[in-house]
């Protein structure tokens, strides 16, 4: 099966769970910047979780499937339909072939995601089929989709091919089929501006003023226009280290938040630089990185404390709700 | 090794502090950890990250085993990667490869090598001299694929970067910024002073391993005339 790119949207890449493993190298993990959509999309369609989807930003695409396909959105609200009908989010859907896929623009969110049954098969590059345009990596020909493109779709699991026989059961050819159940409204976090970000203090947040420290958990901050897949821009509160620092440059987290000599703090994302020299002030937890994901320039967030405990407790919760909805999904279609 | 400095970086990282400046004792504890955890993987472990004075390790708290500690995920690992960092001093290093590299310098190869004689009062043949009669280590890879971070430029050529960065430096520019000297892996934006330009990749996703230069490498840089360039990259 292919996927034609009849129009990209405002940037289309495809992106997998990352590139894991070489950031030894200086090669960016890149990856979702929602990886909780991803991979709730991929497990809707009876994907690996870590398996390549499509990641849309601000501006959905037009796309056609080629033959029947079972797909799922996730992330941003992008307004897609197909031939007319509103498609949900967090549900498998099932588009008969030819069916043209189009979009408004983002409703609610900033990133939208596309899984389908069998994932986009581009090559495989360095461990992953993620998209890192700064190095032309991965994805297709390391760029942004473009009008024209062809993407190949792999073959679906057993798991995938249960999973569209019972949404396209009851339902006449050449209509979409959607299905009657998705992923638990528990799982799906509410994207909002104002965002409140959970946020571990960094090491070097001790170099801030004491203002400056008071500040950052009580300043809104406003998601700059220089803002994308590599780092948000936060702007609208400068903070002060009580004296220049000459630090060196080690490793950095996705949701590593520096603080640039400028004084406007900046939150590293999917395609962060695996190494940084700037005063790490603090790290987002894991947790929100999608509520962070799914800001856009001019969006607003607020910074409030969370301990590691608390921050590895309810990752763990999480991942403890992600795993009972993939057990579910396989049990009902054993 | 007992008192080890070890910190979270983030939930999802830990960070092993090893040293607070750059020289070659606290380089040969992060090849040291670099290599112990490499070798004896810590369950949970995603990948390492050594740098300059610290090795990071991200891993997966879901993924961290329970075992007889009851604390976080961070306890655990955290638990676990000293366990496997004890006896370090045992530890034999991996031998260090050198590395040569051609660099065809000035011209329009190195359109800043002649700043850069005139600014510390020499001649570029000097220049080039002293930069091809050092030996550098790569202490760390980071900034962009395959950017080697290189230690050992000769004091009497370190220079400030430029006033007003380059929009687009070519793939194998060399140059230098403050007391660092390197090389540009890609096209990209820079503001170092480039004295040359190496033919070699120093960035390949097809290779294995990708980039030229690894963590602990000993390089050293050859002049060698444009037509040899060419030839140095076939």
């Amino acid at each position: 099966m292919i996927c034609r790119v009849l129009h990209p949207g405002l940037l289309a890449t495809v992106q997998d769970g990352g590139r894991h493993g070489h950031q030894h190298e200086g090669i960016p993990a890149a990856g979702a910047m929602d990886e909780l959509a991803l991979r709730i999309g991929n497990m809707l369609v009876g994907n690996d979780e870590r398996a390549a989807g499509l990641e849309f930003t601000l501006v959905g695409p037009t796309l056609r499937f080629d033959e029947h396909a079972l797909i799922a959105l996730a992330g941003a609200d992008l307004g897609i339909s197909a031939d007319g009908t509103p498609l949900p989010l967090w549900r498998p859907v099932c588009v008969p072939a030819g069916m043209t896929l189009s979009a408004t623009s983002a409703v609610r969110g900033c990133r939208g995601y596309l899984a389908i049954a069998g994932a986009f098969d581009v090559p495989v590059v360095l461990g992953s089929r993620s998209t890192y345009v700064r190095a032309a990596l991965g994805g297709i020909e390391g760029r942004p989709l473009r009008r024209g493109d062809v993407l190949a779709i792999g073959a679906p699991s057993e798991l995938s091919r249960r999973i569209g026989a019972g949404v396209s059961e009851k339902r006449g050819r050449g209509r979409v089929a959607i299905a009657r159940w998705g992923a638990s409204s528990a799982l799906i976090p509410f994207y909002t501006s104002p965002a409140t970000i959970r946020l571990l203090e960094g090491e070097h947040a001790r170099l801030l003023t004491a203002e400056s420290r008071e500040r950052l958990w009580s300043a809104e901050f406003r998601v700059g226009a220089q803002s994308d897949r590599m780092g948000y821009r936060l702007e609208g509160a400068g903070l002060e280290l009580s004296a220049p620092t000459e630090l060196l440059s080690e490793a950095v987290a996705f949701g590593t938040v520096q603080l640039p000599p400028g004084g406007n703090p900046i939150v590293l994302m999917a395609d962060r630089q695996s190494t940084g020299g700037y005063p790490r002030i603090g790290e987002v937890a894991s947790i929100d990185l999608p509520l962070l994901a799914q800001l856009k320039p001019g969006d607003r967030l607020r910074f409030r404390p969370i301990s590691l405990d608390e921050a590895q407790r309810l990752y763990l919760a999480r991942e403890d709700n992600v795993g009972q909805a993939r057990a579910a999904i396989a049990l009902h279609h054993h | 090794m007992s008192n080890l400095d070890l910190a979270p970086l983030g939930d999802r990282a830990l960070l092993i502090r090893l040293g607070d400046a750059i020289d070659e004792a606290t380089h040969r504890l992060v090849r040291a950890v670099t290599a112990r955890l490499s070798e004896r993987p810590v369950d949970g472990m995603i990948e390492i990250v050594p740098a300059f004075a610290s090795v990071a390790v991200h891993y997966e708290p879901s993924r961290v085993p329970n075992g007889s500690h009851r604390g976080s995920p961070y306890a655990r690992f955290a638990a676990a990667v000293e366990t496997a960092l004890s006896n370090l001093a045992g530890e034999t290093l991996p031998p260090a490869r050198t590395v040569e590299i051609p660099v065809c310098y000035g011209a329009d190869y190195g359109p800043d090598l002649g700043e850069v004689a005139r600014q510390h009062g020499l001649t570029a043949d000097e220049v080039v001299g002293l930069h091809t009669g050092a030996t550098y280590r790569v202490y760390m890879l980071g900034f962009a694929p395959g950017f080697a971070y290189l230690g050992g430029l000769p004091d009497e050529i370190a220079t400030p970067r430029r006033a007003e960065p380059r929009t687009s430096v070519p793939a194998g520019s060399v140059g230098i910024g403050g007391s660092q000297t390197g090389i540009y892996p890609l096209a990209s934006p820079g503001g170092w002073q480039l004295i040359g330009r190496t033919s070699l990749r120093l960035f390949d996703a097809g290779r294995e391993p990708p980039t030229l230069l690894s963590m602990g490498d000993v390089v050293r840089f050859r002049a060698v005339a444009p037509d040899e360039l060419a030839l140095a990259a076939t």
